[in-house]
């Protein structure tokens, strides 16, 4: 009877460990089932590599390239300002500060994190926006660079948390080797210490850079939603995440517009998933 | 000119230090300005009342009522499937392909943005479960968008729990799963609520998910069961801060103050729950 019991609490506690399993599964089946639909009407080369993204014209023109580029640039601004920040933040958390200061930043950092997307993309239009706009004279503050300063401030809590993380559990003989060689302590962090913990510092880049691609709200408010080519940073363009957020109330439901919005999530779902099982790769093989 | 070694060390460390000043500044005045334009607004009317007027007077009662009734249903459905799938993880896989599945799938859920998150509830839950727009959907979106938070940290719980509290129990013939329920779980309680906390305080502040699924508009009533809309805090400060022109700042930064409020206060209950884990620490 006991055994029995056992039994049936293990199977069922089997089922919930298969659970992610299966959500993975269903998130790709249900973006799939409604994505894929619609390249029976529009040619995939003309979904993927179209210049207009323009779904209430007639005939409507699917072309992802402008939203797929808007998101690049957007990603690109944000990574070149957070990698460097993030970085230099975690090594002075990590090796440098002092313990109290050590203890202040972490706490800032997490409070960074823990703020919604919702009210850092508000924050931004109020604060941010005015700001760029008369500082390169343009006639509105929603561009890509808003959109790239705002979301970088987002990646940071990722990139620092786990590079952080990665620079502490360097063995201590390394730094201690090297300092007895007579290295100072600076040369020691960045010959010996960052070398060393360089697939943790990859993942913690990937994983920022993932997190920025998938951003919406934010990113929604502050980019001024122009589906155009993006030509330069300083002017407003539209993500893929911001046009699935922004025109998936207006769509009537099983329209082509309808189902261009589902592959566009399913573009953005294959993205994720790419970046994170590099990350995670990365990750996995610091644990060997 | 060569600079010494020395010299170099403190431009290097100055600049570290230059950078993580950037880092910071930017949290303080989010926080200076939220509180000093928002503070003003929030009163007891304004949390206690409907909104008025399309939205540009009166309170914002059900958005938070809607809020706490969303992160409600979310633990509901993501604390019992989350920590069921971390002791599977901890207590019972074998390290072999299907768990290492486990794991990538785990993680790929962590960053499957939060946008198409929304796009699947609506299309699993809205649609095809004929749930319709509805606090149960948004709610089984939340839950499962959460679900990695919660399962890491609640793997990290239990891994904590010394092996020698497991063989004493076993020892003693206990089984398996009483052992785990009875010693490991106990032990591992505080973290896992932590865990549990910070990722409800992720759930009440995303919006993306909550676009298609539940959130309404403008509703200025309470919803009457689990198959109604909601309005819900973040949507309805992006409903005001994009949507509807000519609303006070006041009642923007009010909105804004009230959502940070509640999350921060999430996280401090979480922050604290784990300094009093590591104080009680016996083993």
């Amino acid at each position: 009877m006991r055994k029995f019991r056992e039994a049936i609490i293990e199977k069922t506690i089997l089922l919930n460990g298969f659970a992610c399993i299966l959500f993975v599964i269903l998130i790709f089946v249900f973006l799939a089932k409604d994505g894929l639909t619609l390249f029976r009407t529009i040619a995939v080369q003309d979904f993927l590599f179209g210049r207009i993204w323009s779904p209430l014209a007639e005939p409507p023109q699917f072309g992802i390239l402008p939203l797929f580029l808007g998101s690049l640039v957007v990603t690109l601004g944000a990574t070149v300002i957070s990698v460097p920040l993030g970085m230099a933040c975690a090594i002075f958390i990590g090796e440098i500060a002092p313990r109290w200061m050590r203890e202040t930043l972490k706490a800032g950092v997490e409070l960074l994190a823990a703020i919604p997307s919702i009210v850092i993309g508000f924050i931004g239009m109020t604060m941010l926006s005015p700001i760029v706009k008369s500082l390169f004279h343009l006639p509105t503050g929603l561009t890509a660079l808003s959109g790239s300063i705002a979301l970088a401030f987002m990646a940071i809590p990722t990139i620092v948390s786990i590079m952080e993380d990665a620079i502490t559990s360097v063995p201590r003989t390394y730094k201690e080797g090297s300092l007895a060689l007579g290295a100072t302590h600076w040369q020691t962090i960045f010959r010996v210490i960052v070398p060393a913990a360089s697939s943790g510092i990859v993942a913690a880049i990937m994983l920022g850079i993932g997190r920025v691609i998938g951003e919406t709200m934010a990113v929604m408010m502050l980019t001024g939603n122009a589906s155009v080519m993006p030509h330069t940073i300083l002017a407003p363009v539209r993500t893929m995440t911001a046009t699935i957020a922004a025109e998936m109330g207006e769509t009537v439901r099983g329209s082509e517009h309808y189902f261009a919005l589902f592959a566009l999530g399913l573009v953005l779902f294959v993205i994720t998933f790419a970046i994170n099982l590099v990350a995670d790769g990365a990750l996995h093989r610091k644990q060997k | 000119m060569k600079i010494s070694v020395h010299a170099q060390q403190k431009i290097a460390f100055t600049l570290l230090g230059i950078a993580s000043t950037i880092v910071i500044v930017p949290v303080i005045v989010i926080f200076a300005v939220l509180i000093q334009k928002g503070f003003p607004a929030i009163n007891w009317q304004f949390l206690t009342t409907m909104p008025r007027m399309g939205m540009r007077a009166g309170g914002i009662f059900p958005a938070i009522m809607g809020t706490l009734y969303l992160v409600a249903g979310t633990i509901i459905v993501a604390l019992p499937l989350g920590v069921l799938a971390a002791i599977y993880l901890v207590e019972y896989a074998s390290k072999n392909f299907l768990t290492r599945m486990i794991e990538v799938a785990i993680v790929n859920l962590a960053g499957v943005p939060s946008v198409v998150y929304g796009l699947f509830g609506m299309g699993l839950f809205v649609i095809y479960l004929k749930l319709g727009v509805s606090i149960i959907a948004g709610a089984l979106t939340l839950a499962i968008m959460i679900l990695p938070v919660i399962i890491t940290s609640a793997k990290e719980a239990l891994q904590t729990v010394p092996r020698s509290f497991r063989e004493a129990s076993l020892a003693l013939g206990v089984s398996k799963w009483e052992t785990i329920r009875c010693v490991v779980l106990p032990n591992a309680l505080p973290g896992i609520l932590t865990g549990t906390i910070l990722g409800i305080s992720r759930a009440a502040g995303e919006t993306a998910p909550i676009l298609f699924t539940v959130a309404a508009f403008y509703l200025p009533r309470l919803p009457k069961s689990i198959f109604d809309q909601c309005m819900a805090l973040p949507y309805h400060l992006y409903v005001l801060s994009t949507q509807v022109p000519n609303v006070k700042p006041a009642l923007q930064y009010g909105t804004a103050l009230v959502l940070v409020g509640m999350v921060f206060l999430l996280n401090l209950v979480a922050i604290l729950v784990r300094a009093h884990i590591r104080s009680r620490k016996q083993w």
